[in-house]
């Protein structure tokens, strides 16, 4: 057991926060995973940096980047537990959210983690809801390959898999990018290792650092990525080596592997981006959801007006899109940024007013 | 989004709640208070509670149990003194006889340790898949002291905020029992009636508002003074009395035990001297860990945690029950 203390340490923090204190440049740093923005509100770090420095969330809440035509399919399902992670539930579809599916008599269940829909599988037809990062992933690919062993063809997955780096590629690719740093992804990198962003600074000109999710981790590593910045030196650093090595949990990547493959994916409020996603292989296609039940995931609908690409690059903050407040909230969310807690325009929308 | 149908959020205590208190109840009934407990004629305190639980035993207690002490809590929130309950059992077909007799004694034992009486109740039996083995709804009569006025309208800037012990405890014993974790040790229930706890520190000190932190935990209750009073609040994450195992659970799950209900813990809003309050209270069983979390401001709007480190982390109204997050 890591002893956490240490890095919450008030007398370390209060130094770093100091230091903080002498950039007087405006910076702005990306934290790409979901649980840094929920580490970020939950130790009130915004509060502490000067007003400079600014945090904006990316695109690593896999629940936010959900295609809401995910849900639309879903709730059509007849006779079919849908097995799911508790935060899917209100994410909202065209006109409904899986929760009030649920109330008018769909079968929804949130489970802990996907081993319990291999259990509701024995007794009745049973789709998983296959969002998230790397880091979820490898666990769902694991229930896939012990389906088959137990031949439970009652089980699918479907597969709305995201992966970070190609993501944050498809960010930088863009000409108006805005970022001097990113805070990378802890949970991730134990999969896929500290070496996945090694482009970042080779092709894109900018820095990142793999950081854990204590109030020091993540001061460490801005304070780094102002080092970088100063001297024009981006690099791709591993603060989080507790945990994070260079090449990942090969054992898991290997599981990946043998039960799903690189795709395009559909991310909500960006679009298709290029291999950023992962399907099941053909091996496994019995267990495929979007095969088994013919589903297709749909872009929004319409031109939304929704700016959600531009508050993602840095381009704008949330209060210059158009939409929000006006037609998008967090209890009636158009992009991704205002679906979940973590997402930059819901945090905006609570905190920012 | 589509609101035409209840779901298990208008259940949660929190936004959508308040809603459908408002919107449907209160526009009928014209309620005199949206309080817990109301207080009638002669100084005489009334509430109702219903009680749904699954599983229906859990470690530290049973619905049976429960039912006393909800009800006499949010009797006893008002200073009131409970002396009355009434009973009514919603039984689903195929239930057993034997746990019927055991959630029956426990009721028994739980009214004599609140020494409370069972005067009256009812009993209804529903085809089997409709209770989820039984609900029972309490209904509860005490008395209020000469002199004694809790009200939210009392709180005032400087004011203290002191809870009585560890948050989170009923929430994560029941997510370990139903959600089979097989924490060790197993996470106990902290399900307990606080009237002869409540009617010590209404002598021990000025007590001007008491909750009991059920449903929607200890930040929902300070965001409804927030609402009430105009005032802002400030607590500090580091006094928040919260044992290893909920913290534990806590993180792992992505939820936060300020939300969580708890069946034995109340928040109390302190003007004045509180040492020997806090003393008081220390001596009692259900006291023993309490614990000024912080205090009434006009510093700040709204409800804010000051965090360990020094941030200042705001705690807003949900709209609805926490969900697990994915990573």
């Amino acid at each position: 057991m890591i002893d956490l203390s240490k890095y919450r340490d008030p007398k370390l923090i209060q130094r770093i926060v100091e230091d903080l204190q002498n950039w007087n440049k405006p910076i702005k740093i990306m934290e790409v995973c979901g649980s840094h923005t929920m580490a970020i509100g939950h130790w009130g770090i915004r509060k502490l940096l000067p007003k400079n420095i600014s945090l904006i969330s990316g695109p690593g809440c896999p629940v936010c980047v959900t295609p809401s035509s995910l849900i639309d399919e879903l709730i059509k399902m007849k006779n079919i537990t849908i097995a799911t992670f508790g935060d899917v539930i209100r994410v909202p579809g065209k006109d409904e959210t899986l929760e009030h599916a649920r109330a008018r008599g769909l079968d929804v269940r949130i489970v802990y983690s996907p081993l319990e829909a291999l259990e509701m599988a024995k007794e009745k037809e049973t789709i998983f809801v296959g969002i998230g990062f790397e880091t979820t992933i490898p666990g769902i690919a694991q229930t896939i390959l012990m389906a088959k062993q137990q031949k439970l063809h009652n089980f699918s997955v479907f597969p709305a898999f995201k992966l970070v780096p190609p993501a944050l590629e498809a960010l930088l690719s863009a000409d108006d990018i805005k970022l001097d740093g990113f805070l990378l992804p802890g949970h991730v990198s134990v999969i896929i290792g500290s070496e996945s962003y090694v482009l970042l600074p080779e092709k894109y000109n900018i820095g990142g650092v793999v950081t854990g999710f204590e109030p020091l981790d993540i001061l460490t590593a801005i304070k780094i990525i102002i080092e970088q910045v100063k001297h024009n030196k981006p690099a791709i650093v591993n603060e989080y080596n507790r945990v994070v090595n260079i090449v990942g949990n090969k054992s898991a990547q290997k599981v990946i592997d043998t039960v799903l493959t690189t795709e395009n994916a559909l991310w909500r409020g960006i679009g298709w981006i290029h291999k950023s996603g992962l399907g099941i292989r053909d091996k496994f296609r019995e267990f495929d959801a979007s095969k088994k039940y013919n589903i297709t995931l749909r872009e929004e609908e319409g031109n939304t007006g929704c700016r959600c690409a531009d508050v993602l690059k840095g381009i704008i903050i949330p209060p210059e899109c158009p939409l929000f407040e006006k037609t998008c909230n967090p209890a009636n969310p158009i992009g991704p940024c205002m679906v979940s807690s973590e997402g930059s325009c819901a945090a905006y929308y609570k905190y920012e007013r | 989004m589509k609101d035409d149908i209840i779901t298990l959020g208008h259940g949660s205590g929190g936004g959508l709640t308040r809603r459908l208190i408002n919107d449907i109840f209160d526009k009928n009934f014209k309620l005199p208070t949206l309080d817990d407990a109301v207080e009638i004629e002669n100084r005489t305190v009334v509430t109702t509670d219903a009680h749904v639980i699954k599983p229906i035993f859990f470690p530290g207690g049973d619905i049976g149990k429960l039912s006393v002490t909800g009800t006499v809590n949010d009797v006893s929130m008002k200073g009131a003194v409970p002396k009355y309950l009434l009973i009514t059992y919603i039984i689903e077909e195929g239930f057993k006889i034997d746990d019927l007799k055991t959630i029956t004694e426990s009721v028994q034992k739980a009214a004599e340790d609140a020494n409370v009486k069972i005067i009256a109740g009812d009993t209804k039996v529903v085809e089997r898949g409709k209770a989820d083995g039984m609900y029972i709804t309490t209904t509860g009569i005490g008395f209020l002291p000469e002199g004694v006025n809790l009200i939210s309208k009392n709180i005032k800037n400087g004011d203290k905020i002191i809870v009585n012990g560890n948050i989170g405890d009923h929430t994560v014993a029941i997510i370990n029992a139903r959600e089979k974790l097989n924490l060790t040790p197993t996470p106990q229930s902290d399900c307990a009636s606080l009237n002869g706890l409540v009617q010590l520190m209404l002598k021990s000190g000025n007590v001007k508002f008491l909750r009991d932190a059920t449903r929607g935990g200890v930040a929902t209750i300070l965001n409804e003074v927030v609402e009430d009073t105009g005032l802002g609040i400030i607590i500090n994450e580091e006094d928040v009395p919260i044992n290893d195992a909920v913290n534990a659970i806590c993180g792992l799950l992505g939820l936060d035990a300020l939300y969580m209900a708890n069946e034995g813990k109340l928040v109390s809003f302190v003007s004045g001297e509180t040492s020997k309050l806090i003393n008081e209270m220390k001596k009692h069983k259900y006291g023993k860990e309490s614990k000024i979390i912080g205090e009434v401001t006009t510093e700040v709007k709204g409800v804010y945690l000051r965090t360990s480190i020094g941030g200042l982390r705001p705690l807003l109204m949900l709209e609805s029950d926490p969900l697990p997050r994915i990573c």
